[in-house]
This record gives structure tokens, sequence and C-alpha cells, in this order.
């Protein structure tokens, strides 16, 4: 590692007085004598306030310096945060936290419920404007919408402090998946004092005050974030690492060098060269299921888009006709998983329903397009033409190439690759100013319906317009269902049908990890993780 | 003078108004906002940052009230996307970063250029004038993308000197990179410059006669050619200047530095309208400023001009 470096802080380190034991208490394996830990970042943290947090490198870097009621243990399931436990009311609607009274913030105050009242009112808040107040609504807290909407103050908020160590939330309906959306940053708890008394400067190092593993050190915006061990965090005893270092590094390329030369621990692979860089380094390179979906969108609105693809036949030939095998292994290289279907596999509970054209040969799928295309009137003498829009990137253009020639040698269509600077795309999508469009989407919480609710006449993210009262009704009933799953599964079943959306592949992430580094999970789908589960072993 | 750098400055205000007023415009009429997101936000919530961010007001509005902050109070307003950072905060990081590394490389550039070019010119038509001639194109042909992995493989990967990437405080270890990368064209630039301009002056009349009066060769380049034939590359090193202390965008990327280039790209792209205009405004002032001292520098060095 970079000694120099870290010289100022690990004096720093030295004078907070923590130190290390020789093996891990947890697992008894032999630690390194160093263990700094230096993370790759593709770009800078927006915000490390976590009501007003909103990409995944805030939440990454959120996560070690603010604890929720839950944490994910490597698998995604459930571990005990602040929260001991839960119990849940008859009607499924109100739950009652029991809150650790050990649990202390980075300035010695102890973590109290109200701590969560007041961090679950302000993101709510019109006043503070928080692009994830929809968040909390999502999780149906009683009054969330209607606070957002400026039609009842704050403080009438579904979230009440019974005692100090007691939290009770209502929500509007049962939710069967509303403990799992607790481990995200936006259900976090905050320091009220803190943000009084500095306002937006509250995240600012030295200011910062949090529950978590770590505190926050230094903060140089395209440059590194550094963290370093909390002592007053309630587990501070099996807190290994120390410091933390999030280093941005927004080329991929730069990024591998810099892990190679032994500045970062972990990293990203240059697109491309995973299949050679994993079987140069076995073990260190890996590629895992990750909860993204990357798709084509067809505008199904009255009297937008291209009245062709509003014919169901159409849709499913050219969605039989794109030859996903061939985009993975040449284009994508890293393990992606060939898409059919919507919500990707490795959800937790998901069952992936069996589609049909998943186990034809590309040949036999091509004839069934060929014939659908038929079907519904278009060949050589009435030629089918469109546009697909994608966001300027040279991944988005390969793979529309690609399958630009899949459909112009198999069925003889002609569709016009058109690329955009990313807001003007999204505008585009978002005003249903298309014939089909590039579009991606990863899950907020690990659960299926944060895919397919995507899909209900009523979502605000909707694009293709899409409209079945069956699919609306299969969600709506969901959310009550002690197993959902079958609903699901149907649900995945009309979107094969219908074809709102052409599904192409689900992302896999991919990362160099250097082999010392222990307990980062490799099948955490969300890729949720926390610092304070590493630790570098004695090589 | 003092007349005409008063005139000057008091050009500079209706300069920058209009520049503020065509930013505005310019930004607006772009399509997408600072709350396009992929995943698209609720209405109420977009309606709740337009209130927050006084995108509510009408356009005129908003650029008076953007004007006025500024000249009250010097606040150049909040990141739209930077949620809890200010654009004050935001170029206060990240300027002195680009302004380190912007000096050192004009100093770099300006001595090696200008060093390469008089040499160049002196000994026309040999071979060190088609080596130097040889270096100024390579290197103004070879764009700082390409040199800086080239930079990163040589002197991190292979010969473990310097650091990939990092500040650290602009330690000398890690801005040697960003120079080099950034230094590199305007280099080359810089002493095609001062090449030609020296062999122009080498042949005019006054030159003829320093030699004449027998005067050694050292003297003739140092007092008599050097002060004219720099004329042309200073209304270069103006511009020049205030690109480098402004940063670069590839030097920001692929060296972390956390300078004040990165941001001119990521604030366009993603439409954070404040910070898009404090840099606007930042490099319009200082293009003012340096344009104007090379107005003055050419009176000093050139006598015949006069303002």
């Amino acid at each position: 590692m970079k000694r120099r470096l870290l010289l100022g802080t690990a004096l720093g380190f030295a004078l907070t007085g923590a130190a290390w034991a020789d093996t891990n208490p947890r697992t008894g394996e032999e630690l390194a004598a160093e263990q700094d830990y230096t993370y790759w970042m593709l770009d800078s943290a927006k915000s490390l306030d976590p009501n007003l947090a909103t990409s995944v490198e805030d939440s990454d870097v959120i996560r070690s310096l603010v604890e929720g009621l839950y944490n994910e243990d490597a698998d995604g399931n459930l571990v005990p945060a602040v929260a001991l436990s839960h119990a849940v009311s008859d009607d499924l609607t109100t739950y009652t936290f029991t809150l650790r009274p050990e649990a202390k913030w980075s300035n010695g105050d102890p973590v109290v419920a109200g701590d969560f009242v007041y961090a679950w009112q302000r993101i709510t808040d019109p006043a503070l404007a928080s692009e994830y107040a929809w968040y909390i609504e999502l999780m149906q807290v009683v009054n969330a919408g209607a606070i957002t909407r400026g039609e009842k103050p704050a403080s009438e908020l579904g979230v009440k402090a019974i005692d100090d160590h007691t939290l009770e939330v209502k929500i509007e309906a049962p939710l069967p998946y509303f403990p799992k959306m607790l481990t995200h940053p936006s259900t976090f708890p905050l320091h009220k004092a803190t943000i009084e008394a500095h306002g937006a400067e509250w995240t600012k190092p030295g200011n910062y005050v949090g529950n978590g593993a770590y505190v926050l050190t230094e903060h140089l915006v395209g440059e590194k974030i550094v963290m370093e061990k909390s002592p007053t965090y309630w587990d501070a005893a099996n807190v290994i690492m120390s410091p933390i270092t999030a280093v941005t590094i927004n080329d991929e390329n730069a990024a591998w060098t810099r892990y190679v030369a032994g500045e970062l621990d972990r990293s990203t692979v240059p697109s491309g060269q995973f299949p050679r860089l994993s079987a140069e380094y076995p073990g260190e390179v890996t590629s895992t299921p990750s909860a993204c979906s990357y798709t084509y969108i067809i505008n199904l609105a009255e009297g937008k888009g291209n009245e062709a693809l509003k014919d169901v036949r159409v849709r499913q030939a050219l969605s039989l006709s794109i030859n996903r095998d061939v985009i993975i292994d040449n284009i994508l290289q890293a393990g992606q998983i060939p898409a059919y279907s919507w919500t990707p596999g490795a959800m937790n509970g998901f069952q992936m329903p069996s589609m049909d054209v998943a186990s034809l040969t590309q040949a036999e799928r091509d004839e069934k397009a060929k014939a659908l295309l038929a079907e519904a009137g278009y060949g050589a003498d009435k030629p089918l033409a469109f546009t697909m829009n994608y966001n300027t990137s040279e991944g988005h253009q390969k793979i529309a190439v690609a399958i630009q020639q899949m459909w112009k040698q198999t069925l003889g269509v002609d569709m016009t690759p058109q690329n955009f600077e990313w807001a003007v795309h999204t505008d585009k999508m978002h005003g249903g100013d298309f014939d089909m469009a590039r579009y991606a989407w990863c899950g907020d919480y690990n659960e299926a319906s944060t895919f397919l609710d995507l899909w209900t006449s009523y979502s605000g993210n909707n694009d293709s317009k899409y409209a079945n009262p069956e699919y609306d009704k299969l969600m709506k009933d969901a959310k009550t269902m002690a197993d959902p799953n079958p609903n699901y599964t149907a649900a995945e079943g009309l979107l094969a049908a219908d074809m709102p959306i052409i599904p192409i592949y689900h992302y896999t992430s991919v990362r160099a990890v250097k082999p010392d580094i222990k307990g980062l999970s490799s099948n955490n789908v969300l890729n949720t993780w926390y610092a304070k589960d590493l630790y570098r072993v004695a090589q | 003078m003092l007349n005409f750098v008063l005139k000057r400055l008091a050009i500079a205000v209706p300069t920058l108004l209009i520049l503020i007023i065509l930013s505005y415009i310019l930004m607006y009429a772009a399509p997408g906002g600072p709350f396009t997101r992929e995943k698209a936000l609720p209405p109420q919530v977009i309606a709740n940052l337009q209130a927050r961010y006084g995108f509510d007001e009408p356009l005129w509005k908003q650029v008076v009230i953007y004007v006025w902050n500024i000249v009250a109070h010097f606040d150049f307003g909040p990141s739209y996307i930077f949620k809890d950072r200010s654009v004050n905060d935001i170029i206060g990081q990240g300027f002195p970063v680009t302004l380190r590394y912007g000096i050192i490389s004009f100093v770099v550039a300006s001595v090696a250029g200008i060093g390469l070019g008089v040499v160049a010119a002196i000994r026309h038509n040999t071979l060190v004038d088609y080596f130097a001639v040889g270096v100024s194109i390579g290197a103004q042909v070879l764009p700082n993308f390409v040199l800086a992995p080239i930079l990163v493989l040589t002197f991190t990967l292979w010969l473990g000197w310097l650091p990939g990437g990092g500040w650290e405080g602009g330690e000398w270890r890690y801005v040697v990179m960003p120079v080099l990368a950034l230094a590199t064209s305007y280099m080359a630039s810089i002493a095609r410059i001062t090449r030609s301009s020296m062999l122009e002056v080498l042949t005019s009349n006054h030159i003829r006669t320093a030699r004449a009066k027998g005067l050694p060769e050292a003297k003739v380049v140092i007092r008599h050619a050097l002060k004219p034939a720099l004329l042309p590359v200073l209304s270069y090193l103006g511009p020049a200047f205030v690109g480098m202390i402004t940063g670069s965008v590839v030097v920001d990327m692929y060296f972390s530095t956390g300078g004040i280039g990165k941001a001119f790209v990521d604030s366009a792209l993603s439409r954070d309208y404040a910070v898009m205009m404090g840099v606007t405004l930042l490099v319009g002032i200082l293009y003012i400023v340096f344009n104007l001292l090379v107005d003055v520098l050419y009176a000093w060095i050139d006598p015949k001009i006069r303002y």
C-alpha cells in the first residue's frame, strides 16, 4: 500500500487510540499489520447527507458513517443494526422497533428513536426538497405522500418515538417487504442538534456526526473521501479496517492501472477486458450478478411513437430475433446474463419464470420471428422502419449497431439508431418523444417488486406507457400477499406476452479485489457492503 | 495608459453581463434540466426542488436575483447536483488545485517552449532545428488523453517512481504528471510561434545593424531579437495562461486531482446551472483580466505601441 500517503492519516488513527488485534475476533484468521482499505469510486459522492444522497457512491460512503435500523449480511438477509428486533401488529400495518440501548453518535450522544423520527420527517418535508422523498412514500409510511405534496405538516408522518428506545412506524397498507426497505440510507437516523447548528455545512469533516462504524476525516470532491474508525460505535471492538479511503477515478483504465500499481484494494476492470484479466488474475477479477436490467422500451402511448410497433406480433418478432448470446459473448464480455424476462433472477426470493423462448436455439427463434412479422403484414413489399434512441456511450452504440444488423439480416427491418447526450435522451424518453429507446433499471431494494412495479400504468417511470389492468391488479395484490412470488411470475408472463419492453441482458458487477482483502460479499445483488465487515489477512 | 486600463475595465462590466445573460439563455435552451433523472422524479418532488432553487420565478427575475446575489453577497448560489455544497465551495476547493498545476505548467511550457523556439531559429535548418521542430510537432499532435495514460504506464507501472493519481495537497510527486500532461501541447505551440517570429526578426534591419556594429551573437539575440520576437508569443500566452490555470478535464479525470477542470464538463452534462454559470464567469473574468494584462505588457515591450 501507499505508505507515504497514509502517514498523516495513520498518525491521526494512532491518536484516536484504536488498535487492531492480531487475529480477527469473529473468524480467528491472522490479520495483516496494516488494515487500511482504499477503494475506487467512478464518480464523486454528490452528498453525504443521508436525506439528500442520490448516487451509489453516496450510499457506499454513508453506510460507513451512519447506521440504520437494519444492515444486510453477505447474502442480503437482514441483520440487526440500531434495531435489535421488531414486532408487527395483527393488521400488519404497525411496526414497533426495539432500539439498541448502547448505540451512540460519534459525539457520544445516545441514538434514540427521536433521531429516526427527525430524519424521516426531514426527508419528506417539501422545504428540504429531497429527491428520495418518494422512497418514504414507496414504503407506504402514513401521510408521506401528503407531506411531500405540502398538504400536511411533517409532524403528521406515521412515525413516532414511544420512548427513547422504541420506535413505532405506521404504514398505509401491509407491505411484506417493508423491513427489507430499511437498509436504504434514506431511512437512516440523523443528529438533529448537529444539523441545526451547522445547516447545509453539517456534512463537512469536523461537523459530521454519525452513528456508523466510521467518522469522516477528509472530503475532497473529485479526489477522495477518508474515514477513520469511530471509537463510539457500539460494535467498535469488531471493526478492523481503518482508515477507509474512497478515491474518485472517472476513467476505468486509470483505475485499473492504479490497482495494478498497488494503490487500490478494490477497483473495476476496463470494459471488454474482463475475459483476459479474469484469466490473468484468477480469484481477484470476478463477475457477480447485479440487480440491474438492460432493455429497449417501446413507445405505446396513444398518438406517439411508431404505429407499427404497437402490433404485439412486431414487438415479439423483434425480441425473438435478437441474438443475446452474441451481444454478451462478443460485446459485453463480462458474464452478463441474457434476459428474456425483466426481473434479474438473482433478486432475493424471486423465482424467475421459465420462458419458452430461452430454451430455443437462435435459429428457431429467428424462424418464429419471421413468421410473426409476415403475419403482421410486414415484408419486402411493406418494409418496417423505425428509430431507436440511446444516450451517447460506446457500449450502447455497439449493442445498437449489432441489433440493427440482426434485425436487418433476419427480418429485413430498418432500425436507425440515434444517439443523444444523456440529458436529452432522458428528456425525450420521459416526454414520449421516441419510437424505441434504450433503458436500464437498477433495483432500490432486494425484492422483485422494485422491478415489476415499474410497468404498472400508475408508475411515474413507465415511459413505455404500457397499461394492462390485469398487470396492475397482480402488482397491487402482491403488496398484501404473504408470498407475492406467484403474482410476480404471472406479471412476468404478461410482460413477455405483451412485450412493451425488449429485455436484453441482466447486468453483472465486475470487480477486482486484492486477494488479502476478506469480508466482501459476492452474493449480494444490490452490491450493498459495509466497510466494518472487511479485514486484511496476513499473507 | 491609466485611461486605457480604466476604459477597458469599464467595458468589462457590460461584457460580463452579456456573458451571464447569454449563458443563462443557452442553458435553458438545452433540453433536460438539473432534475432530469433516469428514474423520473415524482411531480411533487420536482415542484419542491424548483421552489427551493427559485426555478418557479420567471427567467428575467432569476437572472436579476442571480446577479444581485453575486454583486451584493458574492454568492454564486447552491449546486443543484452536489446538494450540500455551494458554487463558492466547489470553486474554492477546486480552483487552488488547478491554479497550482496550471501556474507550474505555464512556467514549464513557456520556458521550454521559448527556449526550444529560440534555439531552433538560431540554428535554422540544422539538425538542432529539425529536432526542435520534430519535438514540437510530436508534442502538438499527441493529445493529453493519450499522453496521460502513457505517463502513468511509464512512471507508475514500469518505473514505480510516481503515484498514479491523487493530489495530496499538491505534494510534488502528485504534480509532475498533471503538469507534463497539460504543459506539453502548450509548450509545442509556444515553440512554433517563437521560432517563426524569431526567424522573421533575425532577418530585420535592426538585427543586421546590431551585427554590423560587431555585437556578440548572444547579445544580438537576447537584447535585440528576443524582445520583439516575443510579441506574438505574448498574445498567445495570455489566453494560454487562463486555459492552464482553469485546468483540464482530462487531467482532473485521469489523475483525480479534484481540480476545477472537471466541473466544466460535469456541470454542463448534468445541467448543474449554478456551477456552470460560476465556472463560466470565472473563466470570463480571467480572460478579461489577462487580455488586458497582455495589452499593457505589449506597450511596455514595444515602444511603438501607445494607447
